[in-house]
C-alpha cells in the first residue's frame, strides 16, 4: 500500500489463504475475527513482506487464526507457542515473529513460557486475546476469569482472584505492554502497529468476547451487547490515574501501559557474545 | 399546478445532503458478501447512521443507503470480512 493512500476496505482479502473454507470456524460475532482484521491492517500499513513474518500459535479458538493467514505459520502444542516462537526467532533473528494466543493458552498451561519470554525481552510480538474463559473446550474457568463469574468449572461463582496479564508481563520484564478491546478498533490497530514496530518483547492484551460461553453463562448477552459492555467498562489510562482502586475493580484500563526502549534485547546480546568469541 | 410542481422540484434540488457521498438504492455504499455472513448482528447494532435492517435470517440489508458516511465502523468490526466499500 502506498503510504499516503487511504487503506482499502478489502485489504483483508489479500491475506486470506484461498484454499481454506470460509467463513471461519469461529462462532458468529466472535471477537477473534476483529483482532485478525486489526492485525492484518497493521501489517499492511507497515508494508512488511509477508515472507518475513512468522505467526506462531498454540491450541484454542484464538490459536486457529494463523491457519487462515498467508504467512509462515506454526500451529503448535497447547501453551507452547512462545517456546516455539523463541526457537524461530533465535534461528532467524531477521524474521518478525508474532504469537497469537488465548488467555488459557498463555497464562495457564503456558504461564511459565510467558514469564520467561518476558524476562528475556526477546523480540517477539505477543497478541493475547483475553476472553475470560476457555472457549474451545466449553467454557471452563481460566486464570483471567473474574471473581464470582460463572464458568462450567465454577458453577457457583469463581472463588479465585484473576491475573492481570499486563501487570504480569510488565513485572516479568516485557518492554512494551498495552491493552485494547475489540470495541475500540482504531486504538487496537494503533497499539498492534506500535507493538510490531517495537524491538523487544511486546504484549498486546485484547479484551474480547466469548458470548457463546462466558457471555451466556454470565448473562452478558450476545456479541453486540458484549461489545457495548466493553465500551462501558473501559477507562483510559489518563482517566484511571485519578480514580480509586475500588472504582477500577472490574473495569479495563486501556491504552499503553509500559514502554522501555533502553532495555537490551536477547538476540542482540547473544550476537555480541558470538562476535566476541570469534575474536 | 405546474408552477407549484416546479417550485417543489427546486426545493428538492437545494443541497440538504448530510454527507459528501451520493448513495441511492441503485448505487449502494457497501458490498456485502452474504455467503460468509453468520448473522452476528454487529454491523446492524454498531452503524451510527443505522443504514441496515436485518432480513429474515438476521443478515444485514442496506435499507437507508443514502445515509452512509463511509465511517469504516461496519467493515472493521465485521469478524468475517463480509463488508467492503464500493467507493474506491
Ligand atoms: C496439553 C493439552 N491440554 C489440554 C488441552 C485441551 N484444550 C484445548 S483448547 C484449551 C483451552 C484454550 O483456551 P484459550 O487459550 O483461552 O483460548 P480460547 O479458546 O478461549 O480462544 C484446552 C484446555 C489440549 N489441547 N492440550
Ligand atoms: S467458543 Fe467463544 S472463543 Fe470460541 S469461537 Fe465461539 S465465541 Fe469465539
Amino acid at each position: 500500500m502506498a503510504t499516503a493512500e487511504k487503506q482499502k476496505s478489502d485489504v483483508m482479502l489479500d491475506y486470506l489463504i484461498p484454499q481454506k473454507k470460509f467463513p471461519s470456524v469461529w462462532c458468529p460475532g466472535c471477537g477473534n475475527g476483529i483482532v485478525m482484521g486489526a492485525f492484518i491492517r497493521a501489517v499492511d500499513k507497515l508494508e512488511y513482506d509477508r515472507n518475513d513474518i512468522a505467526m506462531v500459535s498454540g491450541i484454542g479458538c484464538t490459536s486457529r487464526m494463523p491457519v487462515y493467514l498467508d504467512f509462515n505459520s506454526l500451529h503448535t502444542m497447547h501453551g507452547r507457542a512462545l517456546a516455539f516462537a523463541t526457537g524461530v526467532k533465535f534461528a532467524q533473528p531477521k524474521m518478525k515473529v508474532v504469537v497469537i494466543t488465548g488467555d488459557g493458552d498463555a497464562l495457564a498451561i503456558g504461564g511459565n513460557h510467558f514469564i520467561h519470554a518476558c524476562r528475556r525481552n526477546i523480540d517477539i510480538t505477543c497478541i493475547l486475546i483475553n476472553n475470560h474463559t476457555y472457549g474451545m473446550t466449553g467454557g471452563q474457568g481460566s486464570p483471567t476469569t473474574p471473581s464470582d463469574a460463572i464458568s462450567t468449572t465454577t458453577p457457583f461463582g469463581n472463588v479465585e482472584k484473576h491475573f492481570d496479564p499486563c501487570d504480569l508481563a510488565k513485572s516479568a520484564g516485557a518492554s512494551y505492554v498495552a491493552r485494547g478491546t475489540v470495541y475500540h478498533y482504531p486504538q487496537l490497530e494503533k497499539i498492534i502497529t506500535a507493538a510490531l514496530e517495537h524491538k523487544g518483547f511486546s504484549l498486546v492484551e485484547v479484551i474480547s468476547n466469548c458470548h457463546t460461553y462466558y457471555g451466556r453463562l454470565n448473562k452478558k448477552g450476545d456479541a453486540p451487547a458484549m461489545l457495548d459492555m466493553f465500551k462501558d467498562l473501559s477507562v483510559t489510562k489518563a482517566k484511571a490515574k485519578n480514580m480509586e482502586q475500588e472504582e477500577l475493580e472490574n473495569k479495563f484500563v486501556i491504552g499503553k501501559m509500559h514502554e522501555d526502549n533502553v532495555k537490551t534485547e536477547f538476540c542482540d546480546e547473544y550476537k555480541k557474545i558470538i562476535d566476541k568469541q570469534k575474536g | 399546478m405546474s408552477d407549484s410542481n416546479q417550485a417543489s422540484q427546486q426545493q428538492d434540488t437545494t443541497p440538504k445532503k448530510k454527507n459528501k457521498y451520493d448513495f441511492s438504492e441503485t448505487n449502494k455504499p457497501l458490498n456485502i458478501n452474504l455467503s460468509w455472513c453468520k448473522a452476528c448482528n454487529i454491523c446492524i447494532a454498531m452503524c451510527p447512521q443505522q443504514i441496515f435492517e436485518p432480513d429474515r435470517d438476521g443478515r444485514p440489508i442496506q435499507t437507508r443507503p443514502e445515509d452512509c458516511t463511509q465511517c469504516t465502523i461496519c467493515w472493521v468490526h465485521c469478524p468475517d470480512f463480509c463488508i467492503t466499500s464500493t467507493v474506491k
